[in-house]
């Protein structure tokens, strides 16, 4: 018999429907995978119950004859920047810290709707900071992955949905939210050999979402394949009047529209993202994938995208100013934690509960957003990275003249040890090099694994679309992924 | 443009974060580093182009103008707003005095 827990979403769902295996025996299996995984630190909170209850759910719908929900029996893993009512929801922050949501995400609500059910809530970096989840308050999580090189040097299973790539990559759920603020669903995917895309930003709501900067973050499926995240997406999608910038427009039937043929599209290669220092096998990733949409049909052309260089530095002037705005709501008051010295008065009290509840990383985000949010200083940081923002986007509709997707790599290296960034803020930022630009013109991007290098890790590719057109990124990288022919997998130590 | 010690406890406090002169001291390069960097920012030639302010072109939608539009983020959720307070009183959150 196969074990359950090497299924993915449409395995399972099919699988299910056709009663070759029950729902209870699938959600069984990856609940006793997440609890023989505790090395990984990739849990925070476990809920077999909850995924046990929707599996029930399904087996009794199936055996009254009932039609079933596009995810029945599939139990997924969720980030930890969801709410979700009656479980413990912490940003992987100390100052959320006995927080439990009275309410339910949107998101996690509509998967809910669908028939999944959750097996736990996943560790990432404290309130999405970071691209390594080493800024998680809750301890570093451990990609199941490992060099070749025979020793055991622990690595990052990226960031900041870290703990969603170690568990979809190390089997220990079929799939995971996560959310993307400037890259943390592709980057840690590339990292872990699974897939995951960033919808156009609006599609799915940010409502019951914690905040890190509301113009940026937006939620998407991790999964192991390009079409599992289209069945997920499809899930966590739609209009929702509690988000303001929820975007009222139907969701396509994504999973049906898939189709891999490139014919006739034109991919785009923005010369731009050849970056100074490369390293060789990224390059060679990259041209092993123009090669595949070619054979897949595509015709492919160069482009410019003249102010690439200048979108970190203007993520990391919008992001961190938008983070100082949304997490002045931790006030040690109406949620959370409290630090009252003694005698401390009011203000005392917010300056103490912030010091011992927000990390490192965190910290200096709030700062350098309030510092270029600060009078005086405002036009010449914020203003600036805000127009900065509108020729980046402006690139991309000058790009769509001449093509229709583009290609490139997601990240610039494979994964790297834990510890070996964690001590330069700014060698952590420019991980986010590829795919900061994307994040801040909205657009729907994905990254589905290329290859291995030289030391047996995954490299990914991403795929960027139009606004909306995730149907096009969904194809483009469907397209990769069969002329990939990526079957590499952690060999399990944990 | 780059801050000094005295500009790292200026903004600390009105960002409400407690930090002592070491941790202030620390924060002084890591955050000339990151503001030097950005700085970059300035070359580009940016007159004429408006700040972006929504990535996506979209409208402001308004609810129906009744009471409880959406039970769910409307009123009458007293218990359910303070079941997370670290301290409630008499259907209030509550604060050190701030009023001698």
């Amino acid at each position: 018999m196969t074990d359950l827990t090497d299924l993915g979403i449409r395995e399972i769902r099919d699988g299910v429907r056709e009663g070759t295996f029950s729902a209870r025996e699938v959600a069984e299996a990856f609940n006793a995978a997440v609890s023989s995984a505790r090395q990984l630190n990739a849990f925070l909170v476990e809920t077999p119950d909850h995924a046990l209850a929707a599996a029930d759910a399904a087996d009794t719908a199936r055996a009254a004859g009932e039609t079933l929900k596009p995810l029945a029996g599939v139990p997924i893993g969720m980030k930890d920047l969801f709410c979700t009512k009656g479980v413990a929801s912490t940003a992987a922050s100390h100052i959320l810290e006995g927080f439990t949501p009275q309410y339910e995400s949107t998101v996690s609500q509509r998967l809910w709707d669908a028939g999944a059910g959750m097996l736990g809530k996943l560790n990432m970096d404290q309130f999405a900071m970071g691209s390594s989840n080493e800024t998680s308050a809750f301890g570093n999580v451990i990609s199941p992955w490992r060099r070749n090189d025979g020793g055991n040097a622990p690595l990052a299973p990226g960031g900041s949905s870290g703990g969603s790539s170690a568990a979809v990559s190390a089997r220990l759920c079929p799939a995971a939210t996560g959310t993307d603020t400037g890259g943390s669903i592709r980057q840690p995917a590339a990292f872990t050999g699974i897939s995951g895309i960033k919808p156009t930003y609006g599609r799915c709501s940010r409502w019951g979402v914690i905040a890190f900067a509301s113009s940026l973050d937006q939620a998407g499926p991790m999964a192991r394949d390009v079409r599992d995240c289209a069945i997920m997406l499809e899930a966590m999608s739609g209009f929702d009047p509690k988000d303001a910038t929820s975007l009222d427009v139907p969701v396509p039937r994504w999973e049906q529209g898939l189709n891999a043929s490139l014919a006739g599209k034109r991919v785009g290669i923005p010369r731009e993202y050849r970056v100074d220092n490369m390293p060789e096998e990224i390059e060679a990733l990259w041209q092993r994938g123009i090669e595949w949409v070619k054979d897949a049909g595509a015709e492919v052309v160069e482009v410019s995208l003249p102010h690439t260089k200048y979108a970190l530095p203007a993520y990391y002037i919008i992001a961190p100013a938008e983070a100082s705005s949304n997490l002045a709501r931790y006030d040690g008051v109406r949620y959370g934690k409290r630090d009252l010295p003694d005698g401390a008065n009011l203000q005392a009290m917010y300056a103490a509960t912030r010091a011992a509840g927000f990390g490192e990383e965190v910290k200096r985000r709030i700062l350098i957003g309030t510092y270029v949010l600060s009078a005086g200083f405002y036009d010449a940081y914020f203003t600036q990275a805000s127009k900065v923002r509108t020729l980046i986007a402006q690139d991309f509709d000058k790009a769509w003249e001449s093509c229709e997707i583009l290609l490139t790599p997601t990240a610039p290296s494979a994964a790297f040890g834990l510890g070996e960034k964690s001590d330069d803020p700014l060698a952590m930022y420019l991980n986010d090099v590829f795919t900061v630009p994307s994040s801040l013109a909205g657009l729907p991007a994905m990254s589905v694994p290329g290859g291995l290098d030289k030391h047996g890790l995954p490299l990914g590719l991403q795929v960027i679309g139009k606004a909306l057109d995730e149907q096009g990124v969904l194809n483009a990288a469907l397209a990769l992924e069969e002329r990939a022919g990526f079957v590499a997998r952690p060999q399990a130590w944990w | 443009m780059s801050v000094d010690i005295a500009t790292v406890k200026k903004v600390a406090s009105l960002a409400r974060i407690a930090i002592d002169d070491a941790h202030a001291e620390r924060l002084v390069p890591e955050l000339n580093n990151i503001l030097g960097w950005v700085e970059q920012l300035g070359e580009v030639d940016t007159s004429g182009v408006a700040p972006m302010t929504a990535v996506i072109p979209n409208t402001l939608r308004l609810r129906d103008d009744v009471v409880n539009a959406d039970p769910l983020t409307g009123g009458g959720m007293r218990d359910a707003v303070l079941a997370n307070a670290p301290q409630a009183e008499h259907g209030f959150f509550t604060v050190p005095k701030v009023i001698e």
